[in-house]
């Protein structure tokens, strides 16, 4: 039986690194991705483009759009004169933002009325949008708050001094830059190894039915067991060799840290692997065709990325989506990654989505292991 | 360019799609799937976010702000603990994502005046959650703030405090600030990526692969006719997934549709030319299935997904990724189809986004008949 394994093996090994394309297809794809995401995934916002349009022109109106041009989040471009201009700017999508300032807002402050400041927001991207409106309505709010602390100072500076008032004494821990690729690069390992195994998983096998070889196969004293072992053992191999690769991009490259041990990480890969070649495996018994099994791949890769809290929290989700993602393997091995990497967390922490993991990849590597016998006969 | 052989490429292409049923039925059910997933996986409006309280004092003012945490639907405080240990342990687990901890003699500092500390610890590992956390944590102090203030100066015979400044917002083109009104248009984008990408890709690789290849090349078929021959079928089926994805963006998720629907078409039109030829040229070029379905991964999917500004906004890339990004077609087209759902924008605006994609179209065409030889190997 080894000695069967060991040819099916050899066999596979060969049709993965025959020429140079396939070499490459194996590591170049997971690098370029790696690289790509890194830069490009963030969803933090800064220098938002923003128009002003002061018709005060008072000291304190000038104070207050001041501490916008000096804020990193908006990119004061141009000052305006006309407020029909403002509509111009945003339907071109030339300005995100537009703040305006009406006359008579000096006088309303020093009346002790509250003194109004217009903001329009192009909310076509919501995103952008939400986070404008929250940077905002800090710099608003910290503005009144000086305001009325000086204002006080100047009337009853004994008041001032008693009033109650709390701060917030913010501690962001394990990623105290509060830096994106930090958040995305752990996730991109996991997302490339999903897609990775379960694509080269499911085409090997298709790929001789498609083709007829499945028949030669089957016609050699090969068991069942031994070729699915055959089958699936390179590309367990392959899948591990691309982690590290990712990795090592990741912590080089990018300069992500990694504080836990790479013991933990790697029990939680190879679980993640075995459950990426279950799902492999079981397309591969419901698809006939290549191009079936990169659809149905796809139809599981793409929700699973989506659920897996990859790059929006879980927790913001509608509840019965919330339910859902237990079922994705990769919510659990993301945990794990972003747990090692960032948080440095050991199996003490890890365990549930270790055991989720292992429980995944059991059901479905037997089911799939039942199936692809019946589809072999 | 003969009529009746380009007739009998189509029909050969759309007798072997229509075989295969399974994928058939996928290619309508993918742009259902992907519009749920997008439409209820991808949210930008962060709420609910989990919290742990630590209160070492317990006295009436102490939950009385605690509160105010509860009250918010940004947050939901899930557990009160009563020490640090079990604090920690919740943040390394991820259990919770913000703990606020209160000071031992809060309320005694209030009294006598003056700033006093609240305890923020945020699991910063999703950069942009903490950044959410903490800007609606500082708001809710803010709010905080204002009413004690206001009871304090009331009670030392000072009148009640209007705060000084307000900000008027007014949000444009997506008044409450949906995800899904941002998201959901741009998945028309997507779908079309996946077509040209997963299904076109395979087209070509799949004759050589089988090694009907060479009947094709014996037959008097020209590179233009097979290629128009084979693309046109695909061209239909992503004709009627955008139509689909229109209507069940407009129908089921409610979003706004104030443009022109012949502008719609039009831009539809040329994105889905851009990425058929895309697909056709990996064909083409790949050879094996395996390798077509992962370059067309890497060339069409991938930036249309990354680089186009459907999730992560392009202004906030690294310089280089922005220039690149030029060069991505998706690009345009996200442009467009966004500014036409919720904008309503109409040509003269979308002027030179139409032209990039109309040089795309043209350019990609052009290298798609080139790049196919009537040669074997």
């Amino acid at each position: 039986m080894l000695g069967r394994i060991r040819g099916m093996l050899i066999k596979e090994f060969i049709q993965v690194f025959r020429d140079k394309r396939s070499r490459f297809l194996l590591f170049g794809p997971p690098v370029i991705q790696m690289i790509v995401f890194g830069y490009a995934a963030t969803l933090e916002i800064r220098h938002i483009p923003t128009a002003v349009l002061d018709f005060d022109n008072s000291q304190v109106s000038r104070d207050l759009l001041s501490r916008f041009t000096a804020s990193p989040y908006f990119d004061v471009r141009t000052r305006l004169s006309d407020h029909r201009q403002i509509g111009d700017l945003i339907d071109r999508g030339a300005v995100t933002v537009a703040l305006q300032i009406n006359a008579g807002f000096a006088q309303d402050l020093r009346k002790g009325q509250t003194a109004h400041l217009q903001l329009i927001v192009d909310s076509s991207n919501s995103n952008t949008a939400l986070i404008a409106v929250g940077y905002v309505n800090q710099i608003a709010g910290r503005f009144s708050q000086d305001y009325q602390r000086e204002r006080l100072l100047a009337t009853s500076p004994l008041i001032q001094s008693q009033l109650p008032s709390i701060v917030l004494d913010r501690r962001p821990w394990f990623n105290t830059d509060l830096d994106s690729q930090w958040f995305f690069v752990p996730g991109v390992i996991g997302n490339l190894i999903l897609v990775m195994v379960v694509s080269l998983t499911a085409f090997a096998v298709v790929r001789e039915r498609e083709i007829g070889t499945l028949e030669q196969i089957m016609v050699t004293p090969i068991g069942r067991l031994e070729f699915i072992l055959g089958k699936t053992v390179p590309f367990f191999l392959i899948g591990l060799f691309d982690a590290t690769l990712v990795s090592l991009v990741g912590t080089l490259w990018f300069g992500v840290p990694f504080r836990g041990s790479i013991g933990v990480l790697a029990v939680g890969a190879i679980l993640f692997i075995l459950c990426m070649l279950g799902i492999g495996l079981f397309i591969s018994t419901i698809s006939m065709t290549q191009q079936q099994a990169m659809v149905s791949g796809f139809f599981f890769n793409m929700p699973a990325i989506i659920f897996s809290g990859f790059g929006n929290p879980i927790s913001s989700m509608p509840d019965f989506m919330q339910w859902l993602t237990y079922l994705d393997p990769l919510r659990y091995f993301l945990d794990v990654l972003r747990g090692v990497f960032l948080k440095g967390l050991g199996l003490e922490v890890l365990w549930p989505q270790m055991a989720a993991m292992g429980v995944f990849s059991l059901v479905m590597l037997i089911i799939s292991v039942a199936r692809f016998r019946k589809s072999l006969d | 360019m003969r009529w009746h052989r380009l007739a009998a490429i189509v029909r050969k292409e759309v007798i072997q799609i229509s075989r295969d049923l399974p994928s058939l039925l996928i290619t309508v059910a993918m742009p259902l799937l992907l519009m749920l997933a997008f439409g209820y996986g991808v949210r930008f409006d962060i709420q609910h976010i989990p919290v742990y309280v630590y209160d070492r004092e317990g006295s009436q003012q102490s939950q009385e702000f605690l509160k105010h945490f509860q009250a918010s639907q940004y947050f939901n405080v899930v557990k009160t603990v009563d020490n640090y240990p079990t604090l920690i342990q919740a943040l390394d687990a991820g259990a919770c994502r913000l703990a606020i901890v209160i000071p031992v003699n809060f309320s005694e500092q209030l009294k006598t005046g003056g700033p006093v500390s609240v305890q923020a610890l945020i699991d910063a590992t999703d950069n942009n959650m903490a950044n959410v956390s903490i800007s609606y944590s500082e708001a809710v102090v803010q709010n905080y703030n204002r009413e004690i203030q206001i009871d304090w100066l009331r009670r030392h015979g000072q009148a009640g405090l209007q705060p000084p400044l307000t900000v008027d917002t007014r949000t444009w083109f997506n008044e409450d600030l949906e995800s899904t009104a941002t998201i959901v248009p741009g998945v028309v984008a997507i779908i079309m990526a996946v077509i040209g990408a997963f299904l076109t890709s395979l087209t070509i690789a799949r004759e050589w692969e089988r090694g009907t290849m060479e009947q094709l090349i014996s037959t008097p078929v020209t590179p233009l006719e097979l290629m128009v021959g084979k693309l046109v079928p695909y061209f239909v089926i992503g004709l009627l997934d955008t139509a689909l994805c229109a209507g069940m963006a407009i129908w089921w998720f409610q979003v706004p549709f104030h443009g022109q629907w012949s502008v719609f078409f039009l831009s539809c039109t040329l994105f889905l030319i851009v990425v058929l030829s895309m697909g056709y040229v990996v064909s083409v070029v790949a050879k094996s299935q395996l390798a077509a379905s992962q370059t067309a991964l890497i060339a069409t999917f991938l930036p249309a997904f990354l680089l186009s500004g459907f999730i992560y906004p392009i202004d906030q890339m690294p310089v280089v990724i922005q220039l690149i990004t030029h060069l991505i077609p998706a690009r345009y087209f996200m442009t467009i189809i966004r500014d036409v759902f919720l904008k309503g924008t109409s040509i003269p605006l979308l002027l030179n986004d139409l032209l990039a994609l109309a040089i795309f179209a043209i350019l990609l065409t052009v290298l798609a008949t080139r790049a196919f030889h009537k040669k074997l190997s």
